[in-house]
């Protein structure tokens, strides 16, 4: 069980991360959300007692990592980047870190069947591609076979193959009771692989919930309303739209998007109008969509291109 | 190719409420660390280019020097007898400095220290294993080479007969029975003391890089520690600087060294000189930045 209480970092006027609160239980795999530069890394590297925090605190099983009995037995990371003195082949680099945490030699040849790296462990791992440097990483972070394992972004330059195995062996570490605190800023990679969600953004907590509970809280449905070509009925529309109270927004393609009504009133509405409705088609905003409503406000480096408004939560609309 | 193995589990994989890894836990100590500082500085090849370019300079340099005296045709009494392994060190010691350097900063440069700090939480046992591993293997391969250089220089240059005046004056070198030799102390200088000043230098260089932790900063640094003194010596030409302008030049490294040659460098020959005083403050001065290491070490975010 990871846990952050009131964890915050701040870099002189810059607050990397700021009051978050959290626990990580075990048996589940836990994605770990946010845009890039959202304060993912900080918060892992104070739960590994790497950096220190400047208020709160970051425990694992109760204590800080830095007073953890057996420390490198319990908890097993792969750290962002390649965290590895590229002149050393992978096995060399794999038994120095084992023998610093007692781990016997044997288990380095064990994680390195178990990652696939066997044929290349006596290659330093300078020239390893990035895929081969993840799973490096993560061989290291299973060297000690421990109960809690934390990656960051363990997915980033993997192919399909390769992020497909990554995912079936977080699900498999949860399943062995193990605690898995995973971090991406793919919301879509985290909807097929997490059980439970801690969104953050711009250092902060914006959502901490169970996947299902996400979706269905945040992915939000709309209806596509399409007019004949006359701007007069449009207007006409979306007047009488808005003044019953849903919320209505023309697309590029000449299309309304409509929320906030249900299908059948939008029809008796556009009827009541004299609109006739050349379509009228449920839609539901994707995962990724709601993930980036959520973070909209959260982001450091954002294209200027505004993005639209007026997604509702999809049970007032689309049944 | 990679073949990802989905089958291998890492541990039991039977689905249970609370983990425990079948591996044995065994609770890590000093001796552990010693063992991964010893795998890793023997897998990296900075290791083996920096020893072996302070061997080739130590030896190849005193041989060129044997060779210079020897084709002279006069016999050279003005210094002693092992001191031509002196100038070879001058040069290999900026090997030693640079793998103390890296020691440390090399782990900064890659961000090996992030899994080196996870996998042993306990900061400074890392320290002090790396000092104990990067010490004991510099001391070892120094005192071997200067013994080396030491032994070659006794067969070359011992058991001569003085034949010109010139050698009383300029004194330095040990007679015995009419014949060039060298007494106990300065075998010991010649072999173990420098021995010990190289590995206390490189020491040094390790605390400057774990508190620079750029490998160009700390290799300048330790550079301006080297030659600063005396540089900084030959400007100091102020009656009143005097004083100052002798101690930095009688405690710059490469003074330090001949002296343990029993080489005077600067002023006139002094039948004391052995060295002594060099070595006591540049352990002192390593100790101290060492303190600082392992101070910051504890507080710093990594």
């Amino acid at each position: 069980m990871i846990e952050a209480a009131g964890l915050t970092k701040r870099y002189g006027a810059k607050t990397a991360v700021y009051n978050l609160s959290f626990q990580v239980r075990p048996g589940a795999v836990t994605g770990f959300l946010g845009p890039n530069g959202s304060g993912k890394s900080t918060t892992m590297r104070m739960i590994l007692g790497l950096d220190a925090p400047s208020e709160g605190r970051a425990t694992i099983g109760g204590l800080p990592y830095r007073e953890l009995p057996n420390a490198p037995r319990r908890v097993g990371a792969l750290l962002d980047a390649k965290a590895v003195h590229g002149g050393r082949s992978a096995r060399q680099h794999l038994l120095c870190v084992a023998q610093l945490s007692g781990i016997p030699a044997r288990r380095v040849d064990e994680v390195l069947g178990v990652v696939g790296l066997q044929e290349v462990a006596h290659r330093r791992s300078k020239g390893f591609s990035l895929g081969m440097g993840q799973r490096l990483g993560i061989a290291g972070a299973l060297l000690g076979d421990p109960e809690v394992l934390l990656f960051d972004e363990p997915v980033n330059g993997l192919d399909p193959e390769g992020i497909h195995w990554v995912r079936n062996l977080m699900r498999r570490l949860a399943s062995e009771g193990r605690t898995v605190f995973v971090s991406s800023h793919l919301m879509s990679e985290m909807a097929l692989t997490a059980d439970h969600l801690i969104v953050i953004g711009r250092g902060q907590l914006l959502a901490d919930m169970s996947v299902k509970d996400f979706i269905a809280h945040n992915s939000a449905g709309y209806a596509l309303v399409r007019t004949p070509d006359d701007p007069a009925q449009g207007e006409k529309l979306t007047a009488a739209l808005t003044k019953a109270g849903g919320h209505a927004q023309a697309e590029p393609d000449g299309r309304l998007r409509v929320s906030g009504l249900e299908l059948r009133q939008i029809s008796e509405l556009a009827h009541e109008a004299d609109v006739r409705l050349w379509e009228l088609s449920p839609h539901q905003a994707s995962l990724e969509e709601a993930y980036m409503r959520m973070t909209n406000n959260a982001v450091d480096y954002r294209s200027t291109q505004d993005r639209r408004a007026g997604l509702a939560p999809m049970t007032e609309v689309v049944r | 190719m990679i073949s990802p193995v989905e089958t291998a589990a890492p541990g039991p994989s039977a689905p249970q409420a609370q983990f425990a890894s079948p591996v044995p836990v065994e609770t890590t100590n000093l001796t552990h660390a010693l063992r991964s500082e010893w795998t890793k500085i023997r897998t990296v090849r900075s290791t083996m280019w920096t020893l072996g370019i302070m061997l080739v300079l130590v030896l190849g340099i005193n041989l060129l020097m044997l060779w210079a005296i020897l084709a002279d045709g006069s016999a050279y009494f003005s210094d002693p007898v092992l001191s031509p392994g002196l100038y070879g060190l001058m040069l290999g010691q900026l090997a030693v400095i640079t793998l103390g350097v890296l020691v440390i900063t090399s782990e900064y440069g890659t961000g090996m220290i992030r899994t080196t700090f996870t996998a042993c939480p306990k900061r400074t046992r890392v320290l002090t294993a790396k000092a104990i591993v990067f010490f004991g293997l510099t001391f070892t391969v120094t005192t071997l080479a200067c013994t080396v250089t030491a032994l070659i220089n006794w067969a070359a240059l011992s058991g001569k007969t003085a034949t010109t005046d010139c050698c009383e004056v300029s004194g330095g070198v040990t007679f015995k029975e009419g014949l060039t030799s060298a007494t106990g102390y300065e075998w010991l200088g010649a072999t173990v003391g420098v021995g010990l000043y190289v590995a206390l230098l490189g020491l040094l260089a390790l605390a400057v890089g774990t508190l620079l932790r750029h490998s160009a900063g700390a290799i300048t640094a330790m550079m301006g520690i080297v030659l600063l003194p005396l540089i900084a010596a030959i400007f100091m030409q102020a009656p009143g600087l005097y004083k100052v302008q002798e101690k930095l030049v009688e405690y710059s490294t490469p003074v330090g060294l001949a002296a343990l040659y029993r080489v005077r460098m600067a002023g006139d020959y002094d039948d004391r000189i052995n060295g002594l005083p060099q070595l006591a403050t540049l352990a002192v001065v390593t100790a101290l930045a060492l303190a600082g290491a392992y101070a910051v070490l504890a507080k710093r975010d990594v």
